[in-house]
């Protein structure tokens, strides 16, 4: 078949045509690619080059140190530690079981520990991602990681900051704990901070830890990374360190606060000291104590069942959180109330024939031969119930509840510690809406010795006698500086009351203390200018009439006692509380002037301050002590 | 036949055949490959291997076999067409039973030292076949119903065995590259009205069939196409990949982030980075400006070939040379669409760049084949 010469140029014509017509619609759709790649490479540019940033660049936080707690003297309370862990990066491991199973040979970790850490490199998410093995091992099991790492691939120690409280017991309940982030700590955020999700972030649980957690946790640095598409890090691309947070240095005197703790003892007791000048805490004790640190690594079972069951309480923070009837140490208040309302004079008396009538109902003085014309002074000093019933009747409820709220009962204490009670100041109104119940002149009579509804904390009680010894409204202040810039002074306003009556409330005292009639003359100091002023107290705890040695320890009543010195200039006030402790000047009042001596004199007193008939079993308690002490401090070397 | 006619005597015979060669065309094409090696070896993270140094290597064999081809006579490889189509649709029908099966399709005969992938001949077997079917066709039957019909059965015969694979990507190339070819030829373009009718009918069906026991489609097919309309609604499943390409494309900017510091490549956020997805690695680094001068290359590949085409007085190798440069064509317009969202992800790598055997030497073999119409075209 042959082409015809018209059929070949017909044939490059239409081929010519078509060829056009194609290479133009070719051309057509070049442009259409080159006009999208201009639209996505020019116009959306940004766009696409932040989106590829995002995918490339990971921001991690990183924790910033928490900020520290010292004491007034700069000794450190709570402390951050490194704190060394074993990782185990799983693709890095040929052999990731027998890896394991070698390194816990080193370090001995025990079967179940082994389980743990094979079931979390089983469910890691990639296996270029560390997988912690063990958590808080010590420096020589880091040690001997590093030195058998050839035998150990994929193993790596790494190091972060764990919160360590050195003193241990002695601040458990001031400066709480922290422990890992829980749903409920998350829960009281709107809006919780990012750093709270790092794996191991501690946060405060209780205490100043807790109430100051914003200022002690400072704020996270940040790192960015560069990440490929499975996550896997490069390389870090920048770093800004996080800002670490704030130290805190509180008011408490540590040398103080040991020796109170030493000198409770076994003792389920609270001691509280105040200064008078700014309202500082030098020693805010409760006993039985606990160790933080057991909460930071968290506790076992088996020592938090201990912890729980022990009557004595140990993890409760007695000064603030436990409210006792604050017995006689509240005759001060029904006194000043009666004065300030002008019923009663110095000299006015009342006779105590040891018990008192209101209608059909007799009321008991505690001692039930009488203690026979009473005045202001004597009332105080012997402690007699009769003179506060008369006074009380005179006077009403409503002054006395004013009375005690003026001088800080009733309402809880400003301080940054966990369960701080308000107490209970009750009146008139209280009884109804909270008994719905009217007042009964009973009520009055009860209220008038501290006893009935009303409750006060050990804390309430040292702020209740500072308020008496300085006439202004003090409040307790624990921290001292906050990242070195000085909390304000609360010491407070002038309480408005009459400084005579004052005067005579503390000669009273005073006589408490210092007359060979005062129910504290046993508790006397005889050092010149430090003598002491005092009010004991005794809480009931069962209405009995047995003695106290005669019932189980948890029926025995509390014994309180409050105090400021020295009486004729005062600078400390102290309150003392030992649950079950019998009566208040017999188990409050030496614990009390202990500790008052040992403020006052800045560390341990000379003998001669004490009575000469006490000085040799003061001398043995003494030694006991400092035994005691050295042994603590040996143990504390050992363990370091 | 129609050769007798040409003076053969002013054809250039023996190794001064090498003078005639259209140069320009081997170096456009070797400037393209360069890009693909650059590419490769910068996904690579700067290293020859595992891909540059392969793909150097098939492209000195490509060049070889393109060379060989060239220096044969047109008119014997015209006489090899049916041949071709022929061998190319049994290797199909082969590779429906001993295929090996990658991706969840069979696709490639393993031959030891490469990967055949069938459907790659065909492209070029199909292009010969209707370029010497309506060489041998006379001009006035071409619109003919029943010559028209003879080109489309050969059209959909090896189109309906790659859908078995199932490869949707090569099937529609063909199915293009068939229906250009016979619209080069000259067939009347109301054909193209009603097929183009007909074929917008059936995506409609096909859609209609998706969840019905007749679906024309698999799963997977319809999800790409789910995930090409609306890659947002899946972003780390399906859409991940589309979306990746679009952000390492984008944020190249006018001069891209430079030679190896592509991060969406780099750090493997882009799916396929050597195969399909070669282009966004290349506008990536070398932004648009590098987008656009590959796009400049492969358009001056087609006007070489239209110019070739156009001069040629020879049917077969007008068409030949036209088809060729479309198959050419269809090729990097249906790669870029897909890498910049404009298409869904049928599988299409980028010719001559992306990493790959066998489509790189049948692109070389044809261009062989351009080349030999170029050197023996009569004077």
């Amino acid at each position: 078949m042959k082409r015809t010469s018209k059929e070949t140029a017909q044939s490059a014509r239409r081929i010519t045509r078509r060829g056009l017509i194609l290479g133009g619609l070719q051309l057509g759709f070049a442009g259409v690619l080159a006009t999208r790649m201009r639209h996505m490479q020019v116009d959306q540019a940004d766009e696409f080059r932040l989106l590829a940033e995002e995918n490339r660049i990971n921001i991690r936080l990183l924790p910033p140190a928490r900020g520290r707690l010292f004491d007034r003297e700069g000794r450190i309370i709570a402390d951050n530690a490194p704190a060394y862990r074993i990782t185990l990066v799983p693709e890095d491991a040929d052999d990731v079981e027998a890896v394991i199973h070698r390194l816990a040979h080193l370090i001995e970790l025990d079967d179940d520990a082994i389980e743990r850490a094979l079931a979390e490199v089983r469910r890691s998410a990639a296996p270029f991602l560390p997988v912690t093995i063990a958590d808080r091992v010590s420096w020589e099991a880091v040690s001997r990681v590093a030195v058998n790492a050839p035998a150990l691939p994929g193993v790596a120690p790494e190091v972060g900051l764990s919160r360590i409280y050195p003193l241990r017991e002695l601040y458990a309940h001031v400066a709480g704990y922290v422990g890992p982030v829980s749903e409920r700590d998350l829960a009281r955020y709107e809006d919780p901070p990012p750093l709270l999700r790092i794996p191991r972030f501690q946060i405060g649980k209780v205490g100043i830890e807790l109430h100051h957690e914003e200022t002690l946790r400072g704020h996270a640095g940040t790192k960015r990374v560069e990440v490929n598409a499975t996550g896997r890090v490069m390389r870090e691309i920048d770093r800004r360190e996080g800002e670490a947070g704030g130290d805190m240095q509180l008011t408490v005197d540590n040398a103080l606060q040991e020796y109170v703790q030493a000198r409770l003892g076994e003792e389920s007791a609270s001691v509280v000291v105040m200064d008078l000048e700014h309202g500082d805490l030098l020693a805010i004790a409760s006993a039985p104590s606990y160790d933080p640190n057991k909460f930071v690594r968290g506790i076992s079972i088996a020592d938090y069942a201990l912890l729980r069951d022990n009557d004595h309480r140990p993890l409760a923070s007695k000064t603030v959180q436990d409210a006792y009837p604050p017995g006689s140490t509240f005759k001060m208040c029904t006194a000043l109330a009666a004065l300030e309302a002008g019923v009663i004079g110095p000299d006015d008396t009342v006779f105590c024939p040891g018990s008192y009538q209101v209608g059909t109902r007799t009321f008991r003085c505690w001692k039930r031969g009488g203690h026979g014309h009473m005045n202001l002074e004597a009332s105080m000093r012997e402690s007699c119930d009769v003179y506060y019933y008369d006074l009380a009747l005179k006077v009403g409820i409503e002054n006395i509840a004013a009375m005690a709220r003026k001088l800080g009962l009733g309402s809880a204490p400003d301080v940054p510690m966990s369960a701080v009670t308000d107490g209970l100041v009750p009146d008139i109104e209280w009884k109804q809406r909270v008994r719905n119940q009217g007042w009964r002149i009973g009520d009055t009579v009860n209220a008038s010795i501290g006893q009935g509804d009303i409750l006060t904390s050990p804390l309430q009680l040292a702020v209740m006698t500072a308020r008496i010894a300085t006439g202004r409204s003090i409040e307790p202040r624990l921290v001292r500086r906050i990242d070195g810039v000085e909390t304000p002074s609360r010491a407070g306003e002038d309480l408005g009351l009459n400084p005579q009556y004052l005067r005579w409330i503390w000669r009273s005292m005073h006589a408490v203390m210092n007359d060979r009639r005062g129910t504290g003359y046993g508790s006397r100091v005889e050092a010149e200018g430090m003598a002491m002023a005092g009010k004991s107290g005794t809480a009931q705890v069962l209405n009995r009439v047995v003695k106290n040695d005669e019932v189980p320890w948890e029926e025995r009543d509390h014994a309180l006692f409050v105090s400021f010195a020295p009486s004729d200039n005062p600078r400390i006030a102290v309150s003392v509380v030992v649950e079950h402790g019998g009566g208040g000047s017999a188990a409050a009042a030496p614990i009390a002037r202990d500790v008052t001596l040992q403020a006052l004199y800045g560390g341990k007193p000379p003998l001669d301050a004490y009575p000469s008939s006490q000085r040799t079993r003061i001398e043995a308690q003494q030694e006991r002590l400092e035994r005691e002490r050295r042994l603590r401090l040996a143990e504390e070397r050992s363990r370091a | 036949m129609s050769y007798l006619e040409y003076n053969v005597k002013t054809v250039p015979s023996g190794w001064r055949k090498i003078l005639y060669l259209n140069w320009p065309m081997v170096v456009l094409l070797s400037a393209i490959a360069g890009v693909g090696f650059l590419m490769l070896y910068s996904v690579a993270g700067g290293s020859f291997s595992p891909w540059a140094e392969p793909q150097m290597k098939r492209y000195v064999l490509g060049l070889t076999a393109m060379f060989v081809v060239a220096l044969v006579p047109i008119w014997f490889w015209r006489n090899m067409a049916v041949l071709a189509y022929l061998g190319a649709l049994g290797l199909l029908v082969l590779v429906e039973f001993f295929g090996t099966v990658g991706m969840g399709a069979q696709r490639w005969i393993d031959l030891g030292f490469m990967r055949l992938q069938p459907s790659e001949v065909m492209k070029i077997a199909l292009v010969m076949i209707l370029a010497a079917y309506y060489d041998w066709l006379p001009l006035r039957r071409t619109s003919h119903p029943f010559w028209v019909l003879l080109p489309v059965v050969l059209i959909l015969l090896p189109t309906g065995l790659v859908l078995t694979q199932p490869d949707l990507g090569t099937a529609l190339l063909l199915t293009f590259a068939g229906a250009l070819m016979m619209f080069l030829a000259g067939v009347h373009w109301l054909y193209f009205a009603v097929v183009l009718g007909i074929g917008a009918g059936t995506i409609r069906m096909v859609f209609e069939s998706r969840g019905t026991e007749w679906q024309l489609l698999k799963d997977y097919q319809f999800r790409r196409i789910d995930t090409f309309l609306d890659p947002s609604s899946d972003p780390l499943g399906a859409g991940y990949h589309i979306t990746q390409a679009k952000i390492a494309m984008g944020s190249g900017g006018w001069t891209g982030k430079g030679f190896m510091q592509g991060t969406q490549s780099r750090l493997n956020f882009l799916p396929e980075k050597h195969t399909d997805f070669i282009f966004n690695t290349l506008a990536e680094e070398f932004g648009f400006i590098g987008g656009m001068s590959l796009l400049g290359l492969y358009i001056l590949v087609l006007a070489f070939c239209l110019v070739s085409a156009l001069a040629n007085r020879d049917r077969f190798s007008s068409l030949l040379t036209l088809g060729v440069g479309l198959t050419f064509f269809l090729y990097f317009a249906v790669n870029m669409s897909m890498v910049m969202g404009l298409a869904p992800v049928v599988g299409v790598p980028l010719p001559l760049v992306s990493y790959g055997g066998s489509a790189m030497l049948v692109l070389m073999i044809a261009f062989g084949l351009v080349q030999s119409a170029h050197i023996h075209r009569p004077r």
